[in-house]
Parts: C-alpha cells; sequence; structure tokens
C-alpha cells in the first residue's frame, strides 16, 4: 500500500509546478502589461498556497522565501507597492529561485543559499525603494479586555453572554457548555433577566447569560479555548481561582507552526460590551440545561443526507493509467472491430444484409469511441509553453540580448504522449533563435530596429496536425554563409545551384551542422539535426523560412497524438508493411525508360525533369535479396523532413486505413528502418515504415550525399 | 451517523492531506475547489461543518462565508477557517462575514479534528 | 498456471521444457503463459534468433527461437510448437520450443554446477545442471535471450 502522505506530498510538488507555471504566466503578463485586475491576485495566490503546502511538509527554507515573496506580491496588490518593471524584474527571478527551491525539496537536494539569501536582500530594496516604510502591523493578538481577579477557591467563575452574532456564526451555547463539563464539576445559573417582551423579542436575537461555576483544576487557557471561537462574539468573564497565566486571545501553537485561535476582541471592537455586562441581572433562576439554541431544519437534511456521493465537482482527475489502459483497450476494439469486417468480408456476406450493415455501424461507433477516448488524454500546449519564458531569460542574459517572448494559441490541444516530447525540440528552436537569430542589441540598434528583439511561438491546428512555430525578427539566415559553409563540409557540390528555400533548410543536415559548430555564422545551424531527428521520431517534419533581414520562422508540425496514424498498407516481398500517410506525396507506376542507375546499387528515377533515387523495400529491409524490377513495381514519392524525397519501391498498395501504433520497443528495441508496429485485421502483427530512415538510407547508400533537390535543378 | 465535513481549499495536496486526515478521524469528506464550487456542492449537500481556505480563485473564502450565511437555512452551519493568513485586518474581515474559527497552516490535524468536534453538534 | 509457493525459500518450481533432443528449465515465476504458433511477423535487421513478433492481446511480443539461441539444430515452427510467455525485467518475451515436458520442484541442493568444459554459449545461458529421473535437465537464464540495444543489427 502506498504511503498516503508520500501521495500528498507528490501532488503537492505536481501542484506546485502548475502554481510556479501559473505564477511566470501571470509575472510577465504584468511586465507586458497584459495584466488584468485577477493576474495579481492568481500570482499572490501561487505563492501564498506554495507557501501552505511546503508547511505541512515542514519544508521550512521553501516557507521562508515564499512568504518574504508574499509579502512583496500583497503590497503590490493591495497597492502599497508600485508593480514597476524593476519590481517585476525581481518577482520573475524570484520565481526562478523559487522553482529551485521546490525542486530542490522535490529531491531533497541543495539549493544556491547564497542567490537565495540575493534575493531576499533585493526583496528588502525593493520594500524599501521610494516607498514609505510599511507602518508596523497590528499586533497578531490584541489584549484582552478582562483583568483577572485572584481569588482562593479553585473554582471558576464564568459569566458568559453570547451576542446574537454568536449564533450568527454558527456557534452554541449548549456545545460550550458540554465542552465546559469535560473540565471538571460545573454549576449553570442561566440569567433571562435580558430577555425583553414577548412582543419585542427578535426571534434571532440573544438575551441570555450563564454564569457558571466551574471547579476544576484546568488553567485558564483550557476554559478559554473552550470559548475559543465564540470569544469575541460574546461577553466573557473568566474569574480564576489563581492569577492566570495567559491572557485572552491566547493563541495556541503546535510544534510545527501550527496556531489556532479565536478571533481576540480587538481594542476598536465598536459593540458596547460594557453595557451588557453592567445590565442587571434582577431574576436569576437554575436551569438543568440551557434552551435549544437557534437550530433548523438543516441538521436534519444533513442526517438524512449522509450517504450522499463523498465528492461533488465538475471535474475529475483521473490516473493516466487508466486512460492509457482504456486507450488501449479501444485500440484492441478497433482492431477486433477490423478482424470481424475482414472475417464477414471472407465468409462472403453480401454487403447490404442486416450483418454488414450492422457492422459498419460498428465500425463508426468505434471510432467515435477512439476520438472521444483520444480527447481524453488531449491537453493545451500551454504546460509547455509556460516553460520558455524563463529559457528566453536565461538564454538572453547569456547572449546579453534583450528579447519579448509572445506566444500565440496556448489553448491547441494534443495528444500527451506528443506533448511530453515537444518541450525538447522547442527548447532547442527557441534557444536557437535567441542565440543565432536575434542580431546582438548594438547591432539591432544600428540597422534601426528596437533594442529588443521578438521570438514568436506559436501553435495551431492544421489538417489534423499540430503545428509549432517559433519565429524571430532577427536578421534571418545568412544564405552565402550557409552555402559556403555547406559546399566546404561537401554537403553540397561547388557548382550547385539552389533556390533559397533549399539553401536555408540546408541547416537541418547532419553533415552541415555537426561541421558547423562556429560562431561566426549569423544564420542558424547548430544542433538543428538533432531537432529534425528527435522531431521525425514523432512523426513530424520542421522547415524554415527566411526573409533576410526580417528574420526567420521555423514551422514544426506534429501528428496529434502518437497513438493512431493513417497509413498506407502495401506489401514488399510478401511482407505487409504501412508507409505514414503524412509522408507519401503521390503514387506512381514507373516505367522502365525512366530509371537510371546512378551505381551500381542505386537508381534513379527521372521524374518531372529531375531526378529522386529509388529505395527498394524489400531488398533494403533484407527480405530479399533480389531486387525488384522497377516495372513490376509500384512506386511511392515520398517525403522525409527538410523536404528530402525519395521513391519507394513496393509490390503493390491495398489501401488506407487507420492503424493503432503499438511500440515495438517496449518488448524488444528499436529496429533500423522501421517505426513502429501495428496489428491487423488478421491479428497479425504489421511494421510501419520509418519513412525518413528510408530516405536517409537512400541517400547515404548512395555516396552522393546530395540532397535530392539538387540532383532535381541540376537536371533542369 | 458520521460528520459531514466540506473542506474548500483550492490546493489539491491541502485537499487530499485534509481528506486523508479527516477521513481517518472517521468524518465523511466533501470537498470544493473554491467558493463558487463550495456553493453548487451545498446545493446538494448539507455538511455538519466547513473548513474553507481564504485565499482561492473565483470565489474566495470571505464571499463563500458571506454566502453560506446568507442562505438562513445555513446560519447555524460552523465555518472553520484554515488559512496561512495571519493578517489581522483579514482574520476581522473573515469574523466580519460570518466565520465561526480561525485555524493557521499549517494544521496539526489533531487539533483541526479537535476544533471540528469543537463546534459541531 | 496456478503455483503453490514452497515456505521453504530453497525450493523453486521450475518449469521444463524440450529443445531438440535437450531440456531446459527456468523459475516458474517468470512465466506469464504458455500459447500455441502462430505466423510472426519477421522484423528486418534483426538477429536471425528472433523470429519476429507477434501480437499477444494487443501487445508486441518478439519470438525469440531457442534452438537457434542456443547453438542447436532448429526448423520451421509448426502449429505442434509452443510458445512460454516470459517476463524479464520491464519486457515480455515468447520463447519458442518443441513443447513444455514438466513441472518441477528443486532446491538449491538439487542443481549441479555446469561443468566448466562448456562453450560460451552454454556459460552465456546454462546456470546449473538438475538431474531429474535419469534425464538432465539444464537451467537457463533469459538474461541474454535478446539482442542488446541496436548491437546485433
Amino acid at each position: 500500500m502506498e504511503d498516503p502522505m508520500a501521495a500528498i506530498r507528490e501532488t503537492f510538488f505536481q501542484e506546485c509546478e502548475e502554481q510556479l507555471a501559473e505564477l511566470e504566466t501571470g509575472l510577465i503578463a504584468m511586465e507586458n502589461g497584459t495584466a488584468e485586475a485577477e493576474t495579481v491576485n492568481a500570482v499572490f495566490r501561487a505563492v501564498h498556497s506554495m507557501k501552505g503546502g511546503a508547511g505541512i511538509f515542514a519544508l521550512d527554507s521553501l516557507v521562508r522565501f515564499a512568504h518574504v515573496f508574499e509579502t512583496a506580491l500583497d503590497k503590490v496588490r493591495s497597492g502599497t507597492l508600485e508593480g514597476t518593471p524593476i519590481v517585476i524584474g525581481v518577482f520573475l527571478r524570484a520565481a526562478d529561485v523559487l522553482a529551485d527551491l521546490v525542486r530542490a525539496a522535490r529531491e531533497n537536494g541543495s539549493v544556491d543559499e547564497a542567490r537565495t539569501a540575493t534575493m531576499v536582500a533585493e526583496f528588502d530594496q525593493i520594500n524599501n525603494a521610494g516607498e514609505a516604510p510599511a507602518p508596523a502591523k497590528a499586533a497578531a493578538a490584541t489584549t484582552g479586555l478582562f483583568e483577572p481577579v485572584p481569588e482562593e477557591s479553585s473554582t471558576w467563575e464564568i459569566s458568559f453572554t453570547p451576542r446574537a452574532e454568536l449564533y450568527a456564526k454558527a456557534n452554541e451555547a449548549a456545545i460550550i457548555l458540554r465542552e465546559l463539563r469535560r473540565l471538571g464539576d460545573i454549576d449553570v445559573r442561566l440569567d433571562t433577566s435580558g430577555l425583553p417582551d414577548l412582543s419585542e423579542l427578535d426571534p434571532e436575537g440573544a438575551y441570555l447569560t450563564w454564569h457558571i461555576k466551574l471547579t476544576s483544576d484546568c488553567d485558564e487557557a483550557a476554559i478559554r479555548h473552550v470559548f475559543e471561537f465564540v470569544e469575541d462574539d460574546c461577553v466573557l468573564l473568566i474569574t480564576p481561582p489563581e492569577p492566570p497565566g495567559f491572557a485572552p486571545g491566547t493563541v495556541i501553537t503546535g510544534d510545527n507552526g501550527f496556531k489556532f485561535e479565536f478571533f481576540p476582541p480587538s481594542e476598536e471592537e465598536e459593540e458596547p460590551e460594557a453595557e451588557v455586562v453592567a445590565a442587571p441581572p434582577p431574576v436569576a433562576r437554575e436551569v438543568q440545561a440551557p434552551p435549544p439554541p437557534p437550530k433548523n431544519q438543516a441538521v436534519e437534511v444533513m442526517a438524512a443526507k449522509a450517504e450522499a456521493a463523498a465528492s461533488v465537482s465538475a471535474t475529475i482527475r483521473v490516473d493516466l493509467d487508466r486512460v492509457d489502459r482504456m486507450i488501449d483497450l479501444v485500440g484492441e476494439l478497433v482492431i477486433n472491430e477490423a478482424m470481424l469486417s475482414q472475417r464477414v468480408l471472407e465468409a462472403g456476406i453480401a454487403r447490404a444484409s442486416g450483418v454488414a450493415m450492422a457492422l459498419e455501424e460498428l465500425e463508426h461507433l468505434t471510432r467515435e469511441i477512439q476520438d472521444s477516448v483520444m480527447a481524453i488524454r488531449a491537453q493545451p500546449v500551454r504546460s509547455v509553453f509556460q516553460r520558455m519564458p524563463r529559457l528566453v531569460r536565461e538564454v538572453a542574459a547569456q547572449t546579453h540580448k534583450q528579447v519579448r517572448l509572445v506566444t500565440e494559441g496556448e489553448g491547441t490541444e494534443v495528444d500527451k504522449t506528443v506533448i511530453e516530447r515537444i518541450a525538447d525540440p522547442l527548447t532547442h528552436m527557441i534557444r536557437n533563435a535567441i542565440d543565432h537569430g536575434l542580431e546582438s542589441t548594438e547591432r539591432r540598434l544600428e540597422i534601426g530596429k528596437p533594442a529588443e528583439g521578438t521570438v514568436k511561438l506559436i501553435a495551431l491546428h492544421r489538417s489534423g496536425r499540430i503545428v509549432l512555430e517559433v519565429s524571430d525578427d532577427g536578421g534571418g539566415i545568412n544564405r552565402a554563409r550557409v552555402k559556403e559553409k555547406a559546399i566546404e563540409n561537401g554537403v553540397i557540390a561547388p557548382d550547385a545551384q539552389l533556390s533559397d528555400d533549399e539553401i536555408d533548410n540546408l541547416i537541418f543536415l547532419p553533415g552541415f551542422s555537426t561541421a558547423a559548430k562556429v560562431s561566426d555564422i549569423s544564420g542558424r545551424g547548430v544542433g538543428m539535426d538533432v531537432v529534425r531527428q528527435s522531431v521525425a521520431a514523432l512523426g513530424g517534419r520542421i522547415s524554415i523560412t527566411s526573409r533576410p533581414g526580417l528574420g526567420s520562422t521555423f514551422t514544426l508540425s506534429l501528428p496529434l497524438t502518437l497513438a493512431v496514424l493513417d497509413g498506407m498498407v502495401v506489401s514488399a516481398h510478401g511482407h505487409t508493411l504501412i508507409i505514414p500517410l503524412s509522408a507519401i506525396v503521390e503514387t506512381l507506376k514507373p516505367r522502365a525508360q525512366d530509371v537510371f542507375p546512378l551505381d551500381h546499387e542505386i537508381n534513379v528515377l527521372a521524374l518531372r525533369g529531375g531526378y529522386v533515387p529509388m529505395v527498394d523495400i524489400a531488398t533494403s529491409l533484407g527480405y530479399s535479396e533480389q531486387p525488384i524490377e522497377p516495372e513490376q513495381s509500384v512506386a511511392l514519392l515520398v517525403e522525409g523532413e527538410g523536404g528530402v524525397r525519395a521513391v519507394l519501391l513496393v509490390d503493390a498498395i491495398h489501401g488506407q486505413r487507420q492503424v493503432v501504433i503499438k511500440s515495438l520497443e517496449a518488448n524488444y528495441r528499436a529496429v533500423p528502418g522501421i517505426g513502429a508496429a501495428t496489428v491487423m485485421g488478421d491479428g497479425r502483427v504489421a511494421l510501419i515504415l520509418d519513412v525518413d530512415a528510408m530516405v536517409r538510407d537512400a541517400r547515404s547508400d548512395s555516396g552522393a550525399r546530395a540532397p535530392e533537390q539538387l540532383v532535381l535543378t541540376d537536371a533542369a | 451517523m458520521s460528520t459531514t465535513v466540506l473542506t474548500v481549499d483550492d490546493s489539491r495536496a491541502m485537499r487530499d492531506m485534509l481528506r486523508h486526515s479527516l477521513a481517518a478521524a472517521g468524518f465523511r469528506v466533501i470537498q470544493a475547489e473554491d467558493g463558487l464550487h463550495g456553493l453548487e456542492v451545498l446545493e446538494s449537500e448539507r455538511p455538519d461543518v466547513i473548513v474553507t481556505d481564504i485565499n482561492m480563485p473565483r470565489m474566495d473564502g470571505f464571499g463563500f462565508i458571506e454566502a453560506v450565511r446568507r442562505d438562513d437555512t445555513r446560519k447555524a452551519l460552523p465555518v472553520l477557517v484554515l488559512t496561512t493568513e495571519v493578517d489581522v485586518d483579514k482574520k476581522n474581515r473573515a469574523r466580519a462575514a460570518g466565520a465561526t474559527g480561525w485555524i493557521v497552516k499549517p494544521f496539526d490535524p489533531v487539533k483541526l479534528i479537535e476544533a471540528i468536534r469543537r463546534v459541531s453538534a | 498456471m496456478s503455483v503453490t509457493m514452497q515456505a521453504d525459500p530453497g525450493n523453486r518450481e521450475l518449469i521444463a521444457f524440450r529443445v531438440g533432443k535437450q531440456e531446459f528449465c527456468i523459475n516458474v515465476m517468470m512465466v506469464r503463459e504458455i500459447r500455441g504458433w502462430t505466423a510472426a511477423t519477421r522484423l528486418p535487421r534483426s538477429p536471425r534468433y528472433v523470429r519476429g513478433v507477434i501480437n499477444l492481446r494487443g501487445a508486441v511480443l518478439p519470438i525469440v527461437d531457442l534452438a537457434i539461441r542456443l547453438g542447436l539444430p532448429a526448423g520451421e515452427p509448426t502449429a505442434r510448437n509452443v510458445i512460454i510467455v516470459v517476463q524479464i525485467g520491464n519486457q515480455q518475451i515468447g520463447l519458442l520450443v518443441d513443447a513444455v515436458s514438466d513441472i518441477l520442484t528443486a532446491n538449491s541442493a538439487n542443481i549441479q554446477p555446469s561443468p566448466d568444459v562448456a562453450s560460451d554459449l552454454v556459460k552465456t545461458f546454462v546456470k546449473g545442471l538438475l538431474p531429474v529421473d535419469g534425464r538432465m535437465i539444464s537451467l537457463i537464464t533469459l538474461d541474454n535471450a535478446l539482442p542488446r540495444e541496436l548491437e546485433a543489427a
């Protein structure tokens, strides 16, 4: 059984991550001047809530820092501290420190104490700078009105006169008396002298006074404790048998910082307590039990409803495992439905028959269930976007540039499996945009651009995929330099004629970017092949457009889910394979006269004035030794990342279908050339081709090392 | 018949903590995430005691307590404030709104339970 | 398959199976299920002993032909062959064997060390020898049943 406290601790840290994100979003809105009235409250709440939770787990350094932070935020909230850019800057840095403290607490790690201390000092500075010193806060506990009078006996005398407010706040005199009885013997006298005539009686008024003699060896604190919640809604006179140790308004403090306190009567209390006390008690009579306090049917109703649902909420939190399990099961359902359809088809049942029509309905329903289930796991990209501002600040500081990050489309939803894997490429792209995209501040001023560069991050849905764009308003790609570098590295031929687009996309080539770890290129390049690879692994594509002097835009397109895929079913040497539809440009029937050998292994296909390398799937995957005759084959023109094309040769095409993606790594390992697997209608496993790997192979096998576009252009 | 406690807190960790401590003490626990949600829950539930946070989105603890008290049938419903606030002004606001008691976090489950027992009939 | 745990921790339940003319056994606690042979989908660029993958209730299960893996003569599997689904760490794999032959209870004292003359292949897999009714059953480990990440590609 899992330790519940450990689970709560984990929840706390998860929540901290959300609150840190909210904090940052809010602070950035304040920085940009787009904050709404609620923003500062949300920001305050985030820090406040982390402080509260940290207290449960005795994370003292976190509590202390959050408290300092919260205090400053509260000042901004109440208007005693102006949210100047300097102040917000301090807050943003403090948010980073807070994030580090949270992570350190989570991992039981250590934090840079000096940094925390510096941050606290910065808070002191903004608290004092330009602001009048904050007025001293009222004391947490005010002194009481009642001066205890010493007495000899061990009998306490208590006079207790509830005011209407006591009942209005749902306290009950009866319960208090019951509690008092626990302390010792009590002798209760009810004083009804305050009762007006029946005609003047306010049903919600309070007119009674109890005089209680308590014989007990308890101290005054224990008695006060009983009246804890009502102390300021009644007139309470405690006459101790001996000098008391505590004044009213006593705060009870636990070992862990717990505080429990009734609202103590404060000095500025307006209620005329003295008057009530002064009221003479002309009639007094003994009662066994106090009269029933104001009560209503609510109590009965409450009792009757005890069996109702334990938790009511508009949203529910579900273990991800359960959702994943459900998605798996629906995947099974889809496969089984397909198997059933195939069996029915094989059995020769007529399409118009009742069985076939019912099956069609089943298929429809199955798809709908699948879509709905996938929607459960869909999440807005916000969680990833929220991590970027900190990155921007850090990279901006490292590169001594001024950068503004603008984000759009945070609400765009995508499957959780994808979300988890876009953070890295995005981080890389944004880092790159600042480091290599934006000019230095001096340069920007020289050419008349604003000193502050802008990096824009956009998410949107486009034709069943999610598109993420990272653009900058920097200098764009220095094409001459990139091309020069590419020739130097043997990535392209010296006489290659490339379009601007083709030059721009050279930066994704591994041969180019690994060699381009030089900072004298004002364009981009460092590590972009890494980004491309991780994106390709997700079934995604990345490309770049650039305008000299105006900036560059990276466009990343990804499937909405990694759970299903639209594929073309093909066969190669008797093996069924799936080719992702997103990679297929068109299908062709090659003619013998269009096929030319490039060397002893690689053929190219003449296609609209250019040449595209051909990949024989069966031999490439080792299914067959004997190459397929191109004119006997069906050819698929596919496009890998960076727009690089190849022609894949297969035996036949068997149509399109949506397939449930199954990992090969779960029980085996990655297989080169194969992206994943799926289960077909006949229950057998079919492999999903990794088109990018095939295209890459085609290029490296050919030894030409030239992107296919170059071949195309040369021939044109 | 176990006592039903409605806890209103926007922090999941705090809700879990409250649920854990209170359920272990034999209370029936129902939970809401903020003031508005708390009021929604009250439409179908009749808790014996409410324990509420102050700083919450949508509707804070002050607004929530006021709204609870506005309904005549809930005048006798004890409302304890559980908060990290130590500010006297806030405490007075909570009083004015109609809170029954004030407990400063981090709470001690034993004392919290004692406080709940104290205010519940 | 239900297994009664022995109170004596030294006792182990073993499942014995035949590969060619030899008998092997593994700890029964590793076994998830036993099923008949179904045609596997061949995996490109994989070692020969990986017969391919099959669909095990939606999971993709690699099939290791133990005969090939252990360097024994192997033929094409038929419907009479058996797949023993075993759990190794986080992964499940299917072992293609000829037949399941026995369930044994053995304790450490019954298990003889394998002689030092064994080949590398034997050293890699065989952890001990178990004499049962005049037969010799080799206790094998499956830690190296699958190729390591991409090394054998």
